[in-house]
């Protein structure tokens, strides 16, 4: 176990430095952000050149790189156009976005695998094809109309809701963004259960748990849940990747000055030390919860063992 | 398991947990001492008043600081503020005294060293200061400025400090109007703090405004607070004003609504259908100093030989304006008849209709001309614009069809998308836009001058057509040399006429500045920036 997950963390540091490669790569691709600082008017040559000489412009693509990745191991990630280092909008931005995706991930766990057992149960029956009917419009709804829709309704419409977060982004603010990021991997999560626990109810193991008169309750939670709930596991834990970078929507949606925002403002104005910084923790985010998965499912089936 | 009731109680979680976020939305009070609750957009650059250049970094400084000149937000007329008086024998040499008792509100008194100081620092290309231009008329801004290497002076000849209360300034070149660009953000004073402790000073700007800054959030809300000490005489009528940051104006309109926000300044183009329904008199829609055109690439041969001129005068006629603003903008945007802004009155240079039958809407005459100077070259035009931010594509691809429906041939015009702006802008200075390119111009300052020298003079700072026209030359400057300002102004309005025949660029419409505010707020106005006048604002 510890060999193997030794192994793994090892295997990230290449996927590491290609995916910074790449990434800057890209950013540079976009051209030269120094003419865009200047507005409408024709940038100052000696000002622009000056710039450009402070942030590392001036050097060949590859000596870019190096020096931004000398200076990323001396804990320096680079600065924003405003001035401010990576580093400070990394700490105002990174402790929103998980709190929000903490609410969608745990919406859409709690609910969609609630959700899944009921349906998986009740196959064919009208709350299954409800539930399923239901699921298929949520999935086929933008998040940015669901996003403005329940906005309207629940910040102005009902008046239950501030429309925007305020920047402290307590949990119960995040409520309804959180709900407007989870629905669509909410219905996923739901599909995803129904169909592995309707393939399961007929397992052996489930007619031997009815045989020997375990209780309904036991039967579901204990034998037929656990061995059902592999494919969703895998299915959420790539997620947290997905939602934490797929927030941008959501983000704006409800002005949450998040990870999305700062990307977003850091791709607009093509500041590569913001969208590389970011992206590298995102990066690391979906490689370090794709080996939790992956730990996980031995937790949950004992025939799976690493060594 | 009694699955029916199931969902239903998943549901109601949710709901029970959104329920518990209800805001009391109540209990404000209003009075003198309430605060207002605006939009705002993270400033792109740090708040230097010589760095700051676009419009949600210049609302904080038009708050927190104050300079020689204001600019009546009404009338745009530039006032002595904290300029006592501003002589010239000569149009060239200028002595300026500065008024006594204003302060900084950290106490420093405000001195001719303030604003010498400044502007040093302004102009100082090692400052990396964005406006560094604006000090370029000012001599000896060569040798703190020069186009390549080394700056060979920290400080320009051409200012002298006489006296704590007196300063004289010799410019470059004759410029009759130089005092009133005085105004601009870029010629605010700056206290000591911000040479001696710059990173502290960027954290929490200190000017000689009506507001200080209470508290500032970077990326989230900046709190303004009325400064009590503050002895001008446009004192702020609140309690303090709270930028708070949004990415999204659509959120912020969603918030005015829900009475979470007091003002916004950006009334998103998706809601310019319901505005008048959902505000009705408290939507504000006024004009403001920005013109946009169609800039030829004058660089090009064969769009700048012979006969074109017919060609970019036929191409102006072809479009038909007043529908654009009407069914696109819904009369956020005036159409243009001038190649200056209403914003500056009949007196300031504004003349309605000089640009004359060029810029009305006559298809059959526009076909004509663009055949007498043969044809659009290479039979076909393309408008550049950048697709990133501004929403260009929609109004862009409404001039192409109005020109291609002048011309009787669906392929005349095509918009031609460049992903970014950076991109967009690297092509316009780099001359390798080789089509017609959108362009916009936000005036600096109520000037006629700033709507033509920067944009139409052989190499402005902003011409980005490098258009050349010796005549045009001649006749700005000697609109600069001229001391009696009706007479300047009618000189820049000959040089515009200029314009009319050789037509550079298409001037297209007015824009407006926008705003919507909540009920408890009472004179709310823009002024000629599109900013809101925050120190007159009242809270009910």
């Amino acid at each position: 176990m510890g060999r193997y997950v030794i192994r793994r963390l090892l295997q990230m540091i290449p996927v590491f430095v290609g995916s910074t490669f790449l990434i800057f790569v890209m950013v540079y691709a976009l051209g030269d952000p120094v003419a865009a600082l200047f507005g409408e008017r024709a940038p100052d040559p000696a000002t622009a050149a000056q710039i450009r000489r402070d942030l590392y412009l001036d050097h060949p693509l590859w000596q870019q790189y190096t020096h931004y990745m000398a200076q990323i191991f001396q804990g320096n990630f680079g600065t924003a156009f405003t001035g401010q280092p990576v580093l400070e909008l990394m700490g105002s931005a990174w402790p929103l976005t998980i709190r929000l995706t903490i609410v969608a991930i745990i919406v859409e766990a709690v609910i969609g695998v609630i959700l899944g057992i009921i349906t998986g149960l009740r196959r064919g029956r009208s709350v299954d094809t409800g539930v399923l009917v239901l699921t298929l419009i949520v999935v086929s709804i933008p998040t940015f109309v669901s996003g403005y829709v329940l906005q309207f309704l629940f910040g102005v419409k009902w008046g239950v809701v501030n429309p925007s977060v305020s920047p402290a982004a307590s949990f119960d603010e995040l409520a309804l963004p959180g709900v407007v990021l989870a629905l669509v991997s909410l219905a996923y999560v739901t599909r995803l259960t129904r169909t592995s626990i309707a393939e399961n109810t007929r397992a052996d193991y489930v007619r031997t748990a009815v045989a020997k008169g375990l209780p309904r309750r036991r039967v579901i939670l204990r034998h037929l849940l656990r061995n059902s709930l592999i494919p969703v596991v895998t299915f959420i834990g790539t997620d947290i990747g997905a939602l934490m970078g797929g927030a941008i929507v959501t983000e704006r949606i409800f002005n949450i000055h998040g990870v999305g925002y700062q990307l977003y403002q850091g791709i607009l104005r093509q500041n590569s030390p913001t969208v590389v910084g970011f992206v590298t923790i995102l990066v690391i985010v979906f490689l370090v919860a794709n080996l939790l998965v992956d730990l996980l499912y031995a937790v949950l089936d004992p025939r799976i063992r690493y060594a | 398991m009694r699955g029916p009731a199931r969902p239903k109680w998943a549901v109601c979680v949710v709901a029970v947990v959104l329920a518990a976020t209800a805001c009391g939305g109540g209990g404000r009070v209003g009075g003198p001492n309430a605060v207002v609750r605006a939009s705002w957009g993270d400033p792109q650059h740090p708040l230097e008043p010589a760095n700051t250049n676009e419009v949600q970094g210049g609302k904080v400084l038009d708050m927190v600081f104050r300079g020689l000149k204001k600019y009546d937000p009404r009338t745009g007329a530039a006032q002595n503020w904290i300029a006592d008086s501003i002589t010239s024998p000569d149009q060239q040499n200028f002595t300026v005294k500065v008024k006594p008792g204003w302060k900084f509100s950290n106490g420093e008194p405000v001195t001719a060293h303030s604003f010498v100081d400044a502007w040093n620092y302004g102009a100082l290309v090692t400052n990396k200061q964005l406006n560094s231009s604006f000090f370029s008329y000012i001599d000896g801004y060569q040798q703190v400025h020069p186009g390549t290497g080394n700056p060979t002076a920290k400080t320009m000849s051409g200012l002298a400090v006489k006296d704590d209360r007196t300063f004289t300034v010799r410019l470059s070149q004759k410029f009759s109007t130089w005092p009133d660009t005085l105004g601009y953000s870029a010629f605010y004073p700056l206290p000591r703090a911000f040479f001696t402790d710059h990173a502290g000073w960027l954290k929490k700007p200190v000017g000689d405004g009506p507001y200080e800054i209470d508290s500032y959030t970077r990326g989230t809300v900046m709190k303004l607070r009325r400064w009590d000490g503050y002895t001008g005489a446009d004192k702020a009528k609140n309690g303090g004003v709270d930028l708070q940051v949004y990415t999204d104006s659509n959120t912020a309109y969603t918030d005015l609504q829900a009475g979470n926000l007091d003002l916004v300044d950006d009334i998103p183009t998706t809601q310019l259908r319901n505005v008048r329904k959902d505000l009705g008199a408290r939507y504000i829609n006024q004009p403001a100093g920005i013109i946009q055109t169609i800039a030829f690439p004058m660089y090009q041969p064969r769009w700048s030989g012979g006969d074109t001129q017919k060609v970019r005068q036929g191409i102006s006629m072809a479009i038909d304006r007043a529908s654009i603003t009407s069914r696109i903008f819904r009369g956020t945007r005036t159409p243009a008849t001038d190649w200056t802004s209403p914003v500056l009155g009949p007196h300031g240079g504004f003349k309605a209709g000089l640009c004359g039958a060029v810029c009305a809407y006559n298809p059959a005459e526009a076909k004509k001309l663009i055949q007498e100077g043969g044809g659009l070259p290479g039979g076909q035009m393309k408008i550049g614009y950048n697709a990133d931010t501004g929403s260009h594509k929609v109004w862009v691809d409404a001039v192409c069809n109005s020109i291609n429906n002048a011309l009787g041939n669906d392929k005349a015009c095509v918009g031609a998308p460049v992903g970014t702006f950076a991109d967009f802008r690297n092509q316009i200075t780099g001359k390798s836009e080789t089509q017609p390119f959108r362009a916009g111009w936000q005036m600096d300052y109520p000037l006629i001058q700033d709507f033509l020298q920067p944009l139409y003079y052989t190499d402005g700072s902003s011409n980005d057509s490098h258009w050349s026209n010796t005549e045009f030359d001649r006749l700005v400057d000697r609109a600069n040399a001229e001391s009696d300002r009706a007479r300047a102004v009618s000189e820049f309005q000959d040089a515009e006429r200029i314009l009319a025949q050789q037509v550079p660029a298409i001037p297209l419409w007015y824009q407006n500045g926008n705003a919507g505010y909540s009920a408890n707020l009472t004179n709310v106005a823009l002024n000629q920036f599109s900013v809101p006048v925050y120190n007159d604002i009242t809270v009910s």
